[in-house]
């Protein structure tokens, strides 16, 4: 089986989140950068899968060079090779254009990608893949299981779970329970020193949206105690002061 | 309770840009092993006094036996950084654990490569990296520590082996160990080094029980009593004290690396505790005196991270003399032990309790 993976470059979920004067990016010094925590769960499932039945696990990653370190731990992870989309991520759809094009010329049984990037939490991607690529996608998946040429998927839904099934190819977007993330060893990285990341060059997408700005959420206001025995005084509050009920 | 590991490394003068994306991928890895694998378990350990057995695989998986021993030999083919990365990640969840990693690295595999016959080197290089076999290192006797020039373990020549005499003390892995590199003066008073095996008639490890420090690593004592130690287990290529001193300097920079994470370790878990232990109405961070402590930690984390990365890259370029190693060990060493202090000031009364500072101990 032939399997793509689509990893994100995030930063690491304790990063202090700040922004330019002007509003318009990240400050971006001294940020680590992970694969995206859900992307990775895609990408340990990709392997699981392709260890019990054969077949390789491409990491797809759309960034300029800074993300190779995040593309060198999917490589030690274990993934068989990589391709980087040489562009800065602009958003969901120019990303899911690159992935569809490259996807389209490379005949994959399988895409994986993460639920939602923890940065941006768009989670349009594998949506805008499958239409892009004529192909299925089912989102939030916590269970994937593929026999011969048809998967059978889980999805956790309210008060229970729907069970999947599809024909390959589709593109997937991994949840929590789908896999457990792995440490790499250092074998794996080691290897992952001379596995071939490839390069490829951008096609050109129409901008349709901009971000204005970015701001930060407003700070915590204080916090008011009530006595459990003063509910009438609790509702008050509510009603009158944060205007909630 | 298992505890969750909420550690954030301090970087305050951005030194990460130093490193190269495999060094910080060599070290993010063995972070994330140590934040899974020790830190929800290390307490209970050391409280028993029992070592982890079980980390041991891990421990291989992740490089720890042997990171700078070229592959061909099971070892990682790392560089010198990457080592000390992997002992300071280490040693930031236990002082223990890392201590077994340094032997086995520094002390065990070392000598083998650098002293040892290729024979030497291809029997016991690959089970040492994988953790198949674990090793220690005798060289300090119970009357002769810091000389050891003086030491009183001694082999005669019998013609097809050696007899091996003698005692060695406060031996790390002493207790499980499957071999160990033990340094005994030859009939002319030369300091030699042979490669011990259990099961050695007369070979025999007694544990050292009652320490009150590195608790979850196991410790003893080497006795031979007449052992015969085959020709071929001595290391040909070594003769007199330079031979243990060669180790113990590889040995000296992993601790100077080592140091770093105990006392980054210290610093997280006051820092995190300042924010949130309350008096006066506000958390004791907030105050003067705990914020002077925690800044002159944070300094003094931020030079040693310094030194041990300069004397990385010395040594990386086979520059580094044991004398600047000495420096690195002696300040880095001091450092942690003064930031240990520190910290279990402003944890108060939970700072003398393993839920807080396991790594003080």
């Amino acid at each position: 089986m032939k399997i793509l993976v689509c990893i994100s470059n995030v930063p690491d979920t304790t990063t202090k989140i700040n922004f330019t004067d002007d509003k318009k990016s990240l400050v971006t010094q001294g940020i680590q950068y992970i694969i995206n925590p859900y992307d990775e769960i895609a990408l340990t499932r990709a392997l699981e899968l392709t260890e019990a039945g054969g077949g390789t696990v491409t990491v797809l990653n759309v960034g300029d060079a800074s993300t190779d370190a995040t593309i060198r731990k999917a490589l030690a992870i274990g993934a068989t090779d990589a391709v980087r989309i040489n562009a800065a991520p602009r958003d969901a759809w120019f990303v899911a254009n690159q992935i569809a094009n490259y996807a389209k010329s490379n005949g994959f049984d399988l895409i994986l990608t993460g639920r939602e990037s923890i940065d941006y939490n768009g989670s349009q991607v594998c949506s805008m893949v499958g239409e892009l690529m004529d192909i299925p996608s089912i989102n939030i998946v916590k269970s994937l299981k593929v026999d011969g040429t048809t998967a059978t998927l889980e999805r956790e839904i309210e008060g229970g779970k729907e069970v999947i099934t599809c024909p390959l190819p589709f593109i997937v977007s991994a949840s929590e329970g789908m896999a457990e993330p792995r440490i790499p060893n250092m074998r794996g990285i080691m290897s992952a020193r001379t596995k071939p990341l490839a390069v490829v060059e951008p096609t050109d997408v129409p901008q349709f949206s901009n971000v204005k700005s970015y701001d930060k959420p407003a700070p915590r206001t204080q916090v008011k105690m009530v006595e459990n025995d003063q509910v009438n005084k609790l509702v008050d509050l509510l009603h009158t002061e944060a205007k909630v009920i | 309770m298992a505890k969750t590991d909420r550690f954030q490394a301090p970087d305050y003068y951005l030194l990460d840009e130093l490193l190269t994306d495999e060094q910080k991928l060599v070290r993010n890895t063995v972070r994330d092993w140590v934040k899974k694998e020790v830190s929800p378990i290390i307490e209970d350990y050391a409280q028993r006094a029992e070592f982890p057995k079980h980390l041991i695989k891990g421990l291989a998986e992740i490089g720890a036996f042997g990171p700078y021993i070229p592959v061909e030999y099971g070892g990682g083919g790392l560089d010198q950084i990457s080592y000390g990365l992997i002992m300071q990640e280490i040693e930031r969840g236990d002082s223990g654990i890392r201590s077994t990693a340094s032997v086995q690295s520094s002390l065990v595999m070392y000598p083998i490569y650098t002293y040892g016959s290729e024979e030497q080197r291809k029997k016991y290089l690959p089970k040492l990296a994988s953790g198949e076999w674990l090793g220690c290192f005798g060289l300090t006797e119970p009357d002769h520590g810091s000389n050891p020039n003086g030491m009183v373990s001694n082999i005669k020549d019998k013609g097809d082996h050696y007899l091996l005499n003698g005692a060695k003390m406060w031996i790390s892995n002493a207790p499980f160990a499957d071999v160990a590199v033990v340094w005994a003066k030859d009939e002319e008073g030369v300091i030699r080094g042979l490669i011990v095996e259990r099961g050695m008639k007369g070979f025999t490890t007694p544990e050292t029980h009652g320490k009150w420090s590195l608790r979850a690593s196991a410790t003893g004592e080497l006795v031979f009593n007449d052992v015969k130690v085959p020709k071929e287990n001595l290391l040909p290529n070594v003769k007199g004290l330079k031979g243990p001193l060669g180790c113990l300097n590889s040995a000296r920079y992993g601790i100077s690396w080592g140091a770093i994470g105990a006392a980054m370790d210290c610093y997280d878990s006051a820092l995190q505790y300042s924010k949130e232990r309350k008096q006066f109405g506000r958390p004791i961070g907030g105050f003067q005196l705990q914020q002077k402590k925690l800044a002159e930690m944070v300094t003094e984390i931020t030079k040693a991270q310094l030194l041990a990365w300069r004397l990385g890259v010395l040594k990386n370029e086979n520059r580094a003399t044991p004398a600047q190693i000495s420096m690195a060990k002696r300040n880095n060493v001091n450092m942690a032990l003064e930031i240990a202090r520190e910290a279990r000031q402003i944890h108060g009364g939970m700072g003398i309790t393993g839920e807080y500072l396991s790594c003080a101990t």
